[in-house]
């Protein structure tokens, strides 16, 4: 029993902390129709951020500064919106698909980095022993655990309710101008490349939080976790739960997150070692299937957007 | 030192080429990124090496390491490749673009075709890199301090053969014609009686087909595995929009160019990086020039 609530709770945390990238997918293509094919970079940026702020110093390591977790989150969103300013400055007045490429290329660069500049990241080695608060604050590894939990439901549930905000916020509705007629809103006198920019910005922002959180909570980066298809996840979570709805995307990233490890479980038990590598190449199809089925069958995901009328209209 | 690395830029940028050449054609005629083009070089690799193994082992021709088997598989992995992307486009793409999707919602589509398409591969080749063929070839020093297998040379030439092929076909035949025609306006070009269902599955055969022999190239000069092609989206991607969607000649330009960069990267910077430098042209090339170094048209 307490195995089966210990692993809930790791279950938990984890689909979470990419409910909080989901939700800043959400914004992006939900909210704005910003195509972001590099979600997996700004993730990896928030990760090994947080832990070349955090983690203790080590000889070999120029990084490793071991100052408070708080800063490293800071540190970690600054680091990830600093990135998405770059690339999306550079695409920002193009057609979408040129931003889908450039997020891309992060992606790749932020691997290849993580990989090779080894005297700030490890190398393939990675960084470990980053912080967490509650590690070793209570008694039993549950219920550091479940401390842990509470932080990034407090988390998740204050970017929800900030998004909500801004969604409904005059702001929020020049995003979804944006989104539906882009001459329209430009026609309105709406800088639209700023506010696309913006969009892009805090959602990346939002990713990059996420990856510092998921480095705190499992104390560890290296290169094989910051791996391609962990864009394609966080697209299949936002896809199937509902874009353009919150709700939907955190509900999108607790479903998928709980499929894709429940087909991990049962591949790593049924299947002998050597067949290992097919169990993976499932999950990932499954992944990929389930993306254009729902994009043939049911565009509008598990809840999807909730239609909205002027309060004048009636 | 330098010869050696402007002989591999070039060699690794005809690959390069020929992928970006099909990806352009489409992405110009259908106006949208398609990052399932990548898994279409690893399928035509692979197809090509299960039609190798299926045919009895041939002599090796001349100096190269492989016999008329490959020369066979080239021309199935063509057809076969080519329809892997007819089919694609018949049970996604078109299906989006009858709802008139949003042009992302089809980038997004071509995202999950390209996780299928590249996980299938290891269920039924598994992980781990194959070859043509087990000959060893002497390299051949063709410049002073320059060395390439034949192999490569082969390559070399008949990359920019079927350039000049593609050149002609596209200016002169039927259906070259009509595929410019659809690119340009495709509303226009139906008045005048193009079938555009056809010209559509034909862009997709002959961008598939490019990529199989794109694939094939790079398999024979390098190694046959199911990442292959995605590790070279990213640098194909910037060789299309470097050369300006649409162009033959700019896919081609480009590819030369991001392959050259590549290699030559490798003397200043350390190998390890080699990969980020597409990246890196293609933010210069957004910055300063986003239509493209050899598109006529001024927006994108």
């Amino acid at each position: 029993m307490i195995g089966f609530v210990s692993y809930l709770v790791f279950f938990l945390t984890v689909a979470l902390i990419l409910g909080i990238a989901t939700l800043g997918l959400n914004l992006q293509w939900g909210g704005t129709g910003l195509f972001n094919a590099g979600i997996v970079g700004f993730y990896a940026i928030g990760a090994y951020t947080f832990a070349i702020l955090t983690a203790p110093p080590r000889p070999e390591l120029v990084g490793n500064f071991e100052l408070p977790w708080i800063v490293g989150l800071v540190g970690a969103m600054a680091a990830a919106a600093l990135a998405a300013l770059i690339t999306g400055m550079a695409t920002v007045r193009l057609r979408g698909d040129y931003l889908a490429v450039a997020t891309f290329g992060i992606a790749v660069t932020i691997q290849l980095v993580a990989t090779n500049f080894e005297a700030l990241t490890g190398g393939t080695m990675g960084i470990a022993s980053i912080p967490n608060p509650f590690r070793g604050l209570f008694a039993t590894p549950l219920a550091n655990n479940l401390g842990y939990l509470a932080v990034v439901v407090v988390i998740l549930a204050v970017a929800y309710v900030a998004l909500e905000r801004i969604a409904r916020s005059p702001w929020g509705r020049v995003l979804k101008a944006i989104r539906e007629d882009e001459v329209a809103a430009e026609t309105l006198g709406k800088n639209t490349r700023s506010f696309r920019l913006q969009a892009f910005v805090i959602g990346s922002t939002l990713m990059g939080l996420a990856g510092a959180l998921y480095a705190s909570f499992i104390g560890f980066v290296s290169p094989f976790d910051f791996l391609p298809i962990l864009t394609f996840q966080i697209w299949t979570m936002l896809i199937i739960g509902g874009s353009g709805n919150n709700r939907g995307a955190i509900l999108g990233a607790i479903v998928v997150w709980g499929i894709w490890s429940a087909i991990g479980a049962a591949s790593s038990k049924m299947l002998p070692e050597q067949f290992q590598i097919y169990g993976g190449a499932a999950q990932a199809m499954i992944i990929g299937l389930a993306l254009v089925l729902v994009l043939l069958l049911r565009p509008r995901g598990l809840i999807g957007e909730q239609p909205v009328t002027s309060r004048h209209a009636a | 030192m330098i010869g050696q690395a402007i002989a591999d830029g070039l060699l690794t940028g005809g690959i390069l080429a020929l992928g970006a050449i099909g990806y352009s054609l489409c992405a110009h005629m259908l106006k949208f990124a398609n990052f399932a083009h990548a898994e279409m070089l690893t399928w035509g690799a692979y197809l090509a090496l299960a039609v190798v193994a299926f045919l009895p082992a041939g002599q090796p021709i001349g100096p190269f390491s492989f016999g008329w088997p490959l020369l066979v598989a080239i021309a199935v992995s063509c057809v076969g490749t080519g329809l892997i992307a007819v089919a694609a486009d018949a049970l996604v793409f078109s299906k989006l673009r009858k709802r008139r999707a949003n042009s992302l919602t089809l980038v997004f589509a071509s995202f999950g075709i390209a996780l299928i398409l590249r996980n299938l591969v290891l269920f039924v080749w598994g992980a781990d890199a194959h070859y043509y063929g087990q000959e060893l070839q002497i390299s051949l020093e063709i410049l002073p301090n320059v060395r390439l297998m034949p192999d490569q040379v082969l390559v070399l030439v008949l990359t920019v053969a079927l350039v000049v092929a593609l050149h002609l076909f596209l200016k002169f035949s039927r259906i070259g014609v009509a595929m410019r025609s659809m690119a340009e306006n495709p509303a226009l070009s139906q008045v005048c009686g193009i079938d555009i269902a056809k010209v559509v599955r034909w862009t997709w055969m002959l961008s598939g087909a490019l990529a199989a022999i794109a694939g094939v190239f790079a398999g024979l000069t390098v190694q046959i595995r199911p990442e292959m092609g995605f590790n070279m989206l990213l640098a194909l991607f910037t060789a299309a929009i470097l050369g300006g969607t649409g162009s033959l000649f700019g896919a081609v330009a480009g590819g030369l160019i991001v392959g050259l960069a590549e290699s030559l990267s490798a003397l200043v910077i350390p190998t390890g990086y080699k990969a980020a430098v597409p990246f890196g042209l293609l933010l210069i090339i957004l910055y300063l020039r986003p239509q493209g170094l050899f598109s006529r048209s001024a927006r994108v």
